[in-house]
């Protein structure tokens, strides 16, 4: 008697290591695939076209991007990824890398802003736009974020940032909140960064622009909110609108001190 | 003209890693579009290197090989300042060599 | 849309005047920032697909007050939160049928299913439930989210022999509510309204209350 029982314990335990192991080996799995990916990120072929763009005289007023001001300073390109969003006296607005390479592409190319913000991910200039993102952020690569908030303008944004990340909305009521307000959690099998406070280096705002694996595209941050905010079941986000710039402010001040690894690699 | 590829060679002791990235769609041909139709298979097919002009790899690839495809191989007794030229044919004939310098 | 109660508008009034004086001394006010937000939305988001940016723009009560509470790093005080649910209480659609158990192997496919209502999906998508997004449900699942509690066990835990005996009635109620409008039972809920949002059929409900509470369901072995 009691020693079948001791092999009915001996046995439910094995099955209960069995099947904690399966599940470590099935985590363990994802991280070694992930690990694996790093090296050779088809994210480097985007970047190489960003850095070709960037010296190329294109548009109407057949000119380069060299002289764009990025928030360093004209043709300053080296550091101003980790220190964007920011307010630009130019424009008199708060402004992310892809709203700024728009202004850039009008104002010294003499293409058409609007056109392009209208176009679609991955068609028209907007494979061009990802590539030059790409490669500015290449340029930042290792360097820490350090967004300013000494400017009203920008300190608003912030607020109206975090307004935007807790707004529920949708059929289902998610708001950026519902999957990233909490350490530790996850989707499914996707691990989810608390955005709430700094997630630690290469995380958020760190990670992109990104090379996607699964889809075998290069998505910049503003299409990584678009698609937030598509499983959030929300209407379309303006490409460059203010709503996706001021979350990039508050996401980005939450990141203070974190290191940019982008252009990064996802699954 | 397709993109090119990014190429870096490296030499440690006799040895040169080779690692290649090359920019291509890889469409397997089993894939249907949003209406439904068959995407056609476009595929690089062949991938030759050479060192210094002499053939050191030569491969044959099909619709396996994933979209935008990373490459590493070690060539033996090359050293720095040599070059190391990469060729991918595709399924239409389409073609492109690029090359790069041992560092 | 929902009707605002005179209550409501009070509520609403006591909340907006006691975030007001928690301002800041220079830049906007709170309440500035809170309007400055929404015309920001308005101006930002556009329609697309199925989804109309007007259903953000008019987001209803629970979710107005819920994500403000959520901005301040505020709980809702007990009234408010009680308000919350009852009006949420009140939107519960009850089988039509009287029948709250349905099968629980389309329960686990609904339950799988995380289609339907965005701005690539079409109004002909059979929308899912989302659930192993947040949940883990069938242990057999092992790609299952943390979000939400662990539902593994969910009808035995609750000692859910026969979900037709009398007994049962309280727990196969609220499980069918929680899955209707989750906020009824928690006002500001991180959990969808799966019935009230209109993400799931009555039909759907049933088997999903069917995977949580059928003792011959994967969830309770």
């Amino acid at each position: 008697m009691k020693h079948s029982i001791s092999v009915l314990l001996a046995a439910g335990l094995i099955t209960l290591s069995q099947s904690s192991l399966a599940q470590k080996t099935a985590s363990q799995s994802i991280d070694e695939y992930r690990a694996m990916l790093q090296d050779g990120n088809p994210a480097d072929l985007f970047e190489a076209k960003g850095e070709g763009l960037w010296t190329q005289k294109r548009g109407p007023k057949n000119a380069s991007l060299e002289k764009c001001d990025l928030g360093k300073g004209p043709g300053v390109f080296k550091g101003a990824f980790v220190e964007l969003p920011k307010y630009f006296a130019d424009t008199g607005r708060v402004q992310d890398l892809e709203s700024r390479l728009l202004t850039c592409m009008e104002t010294l190319q003499g293409l058409n802003a609007a056109e392009i913000a209208k176009t679609p991910f991955g068609r028209g200039e907007q494979v061009n736009m990802t590539a030059l993102a790409t490669w500015v952020a290449a340029e930042s690569k290792g360097m820490k974020f350090n967004l300013p908030q000494a400017n009203q303008a920008e300190k608003t944004f912030y607020e109206v940032g975090k307004r935007l990340f807790f707004q529920r909305g949708g059929p289902h009521d998610f708001a950026c909140a519902s999957c990233h307000a909490e350490d530790g959690k996850r989707i499914r099998l996707q691990d989810l960064p608390n955005l709430t406070k700094n997630a630690g280096d290469g995380i958020g705002v760190a990670a992109w622009p990104a090379y996607r694996v699964s889809n075998g595209q290069m998505w910049g941050m503003q299409q990584r909110l678009n698609d937030c905010y598509r499983q959030q079941r929300f209407p379309y986000p303006g490409f460059a609108s203010d709503a996706t710039i001021a979350l990039g402010v508050y996401l980005g001040v939450n990141s203070q001190g974190s290191a940019s690894i982008a252009p990064a690699i996802k699954r | 003209m397709a993109d090119p590829m990014r190429i870096r060679a490296q030499a440690a002791g006799d040895k040169v890693t080779v690692r290649v990235l090359m920019s291509h769609e890889m469409e397997t041909g089993q894939r249907k579009d949003a209406a439904g139709k068959t995407v056609p298979a476009w595929f690089i097919q062949e991938v030759t290197a050479a060192h210094n002009s002499k053939p050191v790899l030569s491969a044959e690839w099909g619709p396996g090989v994933s979209k935008n495809p990373f490459l590493q191989f070690a060539v033996k007794g090359a050293k720095a300042g040599d070059k190391i030229a990469v060729t991918w044919k595709d399924n239409k004939g389409d073609t492109r060599t690029d090359e790069a310098t041992v560092t | 849309m929902k009707k605002m109660t005179s209550k409501m508008r009070v509520i609403l009034a006591v909340t907006s005047a006691s975030l007001v004086t928690l301002g800041c001394a220079t830049g906007p006010s709170v309440a500035e920032l809170n309007t400055l937000t929404q015309q920001i939305v308005k101006a930002s988001f556009r329609d697309q697909g199925i989804v109309k940016a007007s259903t953000l723009i008019n987001t209803d009560e629970t979710n107005k007050v819920c994500s403000e509470a959520d901005a301040l790093g505020k709980p809702l005080d007990e009234k408010t939160a009680k308000l919350i649910e009852e009006i949420n209480m009140k939107t519960i659609k009850w089988p039509s049928d009287g029948k709250f158990i349905g099968d629980w192997k389309e329960g686990e496919r609904i339950a799988q299913n995380g289609r339907g209502l965005t701005f690539t999906d079409d109004d002909k998508t059979v929308n899912g439930g989302n659930c192993y997004n947040c949940h883990k449900i069938d242990e057999k699942e092992i790609s299952y989210g943390t979000i939400g509690p662990s539902l593994h066990n969910y009808g035995k835990i609750r000692g859910v022999s026969d979900p037709n005996s009398a007994a049962s009635k309280p727990i196969v109620e609220y499980t069918w509510g929680k899955i209707w409008n989750a906020k009824a039972y928690n006002a500001c809920s991180n959990m969808p309204r799966a019935g009230h949002g209109g993400i799931l059929t009555e039909a759907q409900v049933r088997h999903v209350v069917g995977l949580l509470l059928d003792p011959k369901s994967p969830v309770n072995q």
